[in-house]
């Protein structure tokens, strides 16, 4: 399982890229292996400041649907419009092409509640 | 959680392996798409070991069934299977099942994992209170289930056997041996649609004939496939899944079945299934696509234009082939007509959906 070494992870499996007060969101390469095919991501929330822990979209695969969870408060500045025609890239590249929000972050302190990658991998038994 | 003689097999070609009506199986291996894709064009090989089945023997076995199941038994030819289902007392279906017939005193059965004990006793009691001299066993724990399914299937096989599979036409079965296994009983059966063949095998040879059917299908493509890809399959071709769009409420005539549902005998129950037909179903079975973007899910409420509840999602995906959310639910008898459009709620989504015909593909 691939889990790299320079991201903020949440039990929610969401990883965080910090670039200053920016946070790029997406899920990990175990939830998508969890959920399998992914059909598409519905993010309606681009332009709200939602909470940490609240929900910013929900991702349909094949088999199942499951809630997206901001790692971080802030505002949802945009989304990965290429997830619009290429949903699968999400499976196929999670920690790249397969983002899913860039948001600006409300409070960067909150990023010391994430785990780091080897926490992360503890939790998912990898 | 049980394990199929097969599981060895599914952890080293990297298989997801999920529990599953007590079993640990294979849900996905290269991904949903990819092999439900094989399935279709090429094919596939499906371990379903864990489905059950009963051997029924004895000089009342043909009144017997006829006793138990609702399609024409007396109908059948040596050798040739049929679908059935087993309406309970309470107007629904105790499971749906395949009956392979040898002679008018031996016959199988093959049933879903999830209702092996249930459906044993069932027919037990049944047995017993009719007083049918039959003897019932329970072989499921001894046997493996091999679905090899696709266009492809007869092309993967025919080089393994000496047994002319031209000649087993589409559910009808015979015995021999496939790739050196002695003893495989080959019909010509499957719940993908595809066409295909299933082989029951005793489970000390499971793996000697996965092994050879692997290696055999690698020049026409064969992929393994799991519990994942076998959904989406049956759902395009609008086939029942017992547990989701039948049980032990809902009546055969209202599920579409009543081409396996047959006044011609009498059955368990078969007055009001008979009442049902005659008088008029208050809701049926039906297939539809969402027109807007969504995925169906099973027990999403279906509701009319006016916001009236008129029925229930009881199977939904995103069809690999169509590349259209599709489902199947029960709707009121006014709004099961073709065309009719329908809104699905989809948590706090009211997504607009249309009643197609069956089967999606």
């Amino acid at each position: 399982m691939n889990i790299p070494e320079n991201l903020k992870y949440s039990k929610e499996h969401e990883w965080v890229r910090v670039d200053g007060d920016i946070a790029y969101v997406g899920i990990t390469d175990f939830a998508q292996s969890e959920l399998g095919d992914i059909v598409f991501v519905e993010i309606d929330t681009v332009g709200d400041t939602i909470d940490a822990d609240e929900i910013f979209g929900t991702i349909e695969a094949v088999k199942t649907v499951s809630d997206l969870f901001m790692p971080v408060g802030g505002e949802v500045l945009e989304l990965n419009d290429k997830l619009e025609d290429d949903p699968e890239l999400v499976n196929t590249d999670p920690y790249g092409d397969g983002w899913l929000i860039k948001v600006k972050m409300t409070d960067a302190s909150q990023l010391d509640h994430l785990m780091d990658a080897s926490a992360y991998g503890e939790m998912i038994n990898a | 959680m049980k394990r199929t003689a097969l599981y060895k097999k599914h952890v080293e070609l990297g298989a997801k392996m999920v529990p599953f009506a007590g079993f640990e199986m294979p849900v996905s291996y290269s991904g949903i798409k990819d092999e439900h894709m094989a399935v279709r064009n090429d094919v596939g090989l499906f371990d379903v070991s864990h489905m059950g089945e009963f051997v029924l023997k004895g000089k009342d076995a043909e009144a017997c069934l006829q006793w138990i199941c609702s399609n024409d038994i007396a109908r059948m030819k040596n050798m040739q299977c049929q679908y059935n289902c087993m309406p309970n007392e309470q107007g629904g279906i105790v499971d749906d099942l395949i009956v392979y017939k040898w002679d008018n005193s031996e016959y199988n059965l093959v049933v879903n994992a999830a209702n092996i004990q249930k459906d044993f006793d069932w027919i037990m009691g049944q047995i017993q209170a009719k007083g049918f001299d039959v003897d019932l066993s329970d072989i499921s724990d001894e046997l493996a289930l091999i679905a090899v399914q696709g266009p492809k299937a007869m092309e993967l096989l025919s080089g393994l056997t000496e047994l002319a599979l031209d000649d087993i036409p589409y559910y009808f079965f015979n015995a021999g041996k496939i790739a050196g296994v002695e003893d495989v009983v080959i019909s010509n059966t499957g719940y993908t649609g595809s066409g295909g063949f299933e082989l029951y095998v005793w489970n000390k040879d499971a793996e000697a004939l996965w092994d050879a059917l692997i290696k055999a299908g690698e020049s026409v493509g064969v992929k393994p496939c799991g519990l994942a890809a076998r959904d989406t399959l049956r759902l395009e071709k609008g086939f029942c899944l017992y547990g989701n769009d039948i049980d032990d409420h809902s009546s055969p005539i209202e599920a579409g079945l009543g081409w396996i549902t047959k006044f011609t005998k009498d059955f368990v129950h078969a007055e009001y299934h008979k009442d049902l037909k005659a008088g008029g179903i208050k809701r049926k079975l039906v297939g539809f696509k969402l027109e807007d973007r969504g995925v169906p899910r099973k027990d999403y409420p279906v509701e009319s234009e006016a916001g009236e509840e008129i029925g229930v999602v009881t199977s939904g995906t995103q069809s690999p082939v169509l590349n259209e959310a599709i489902g199947l639910a029960y709707v009121s008898l006014e709004h099961s007509k073709v065309d009719s459009v329908i809104y699905v709620i989809a948590r706090n989504k009211r997504l607009k959906a249309r009643v197609v015909a069956l089967p999606f593909v």
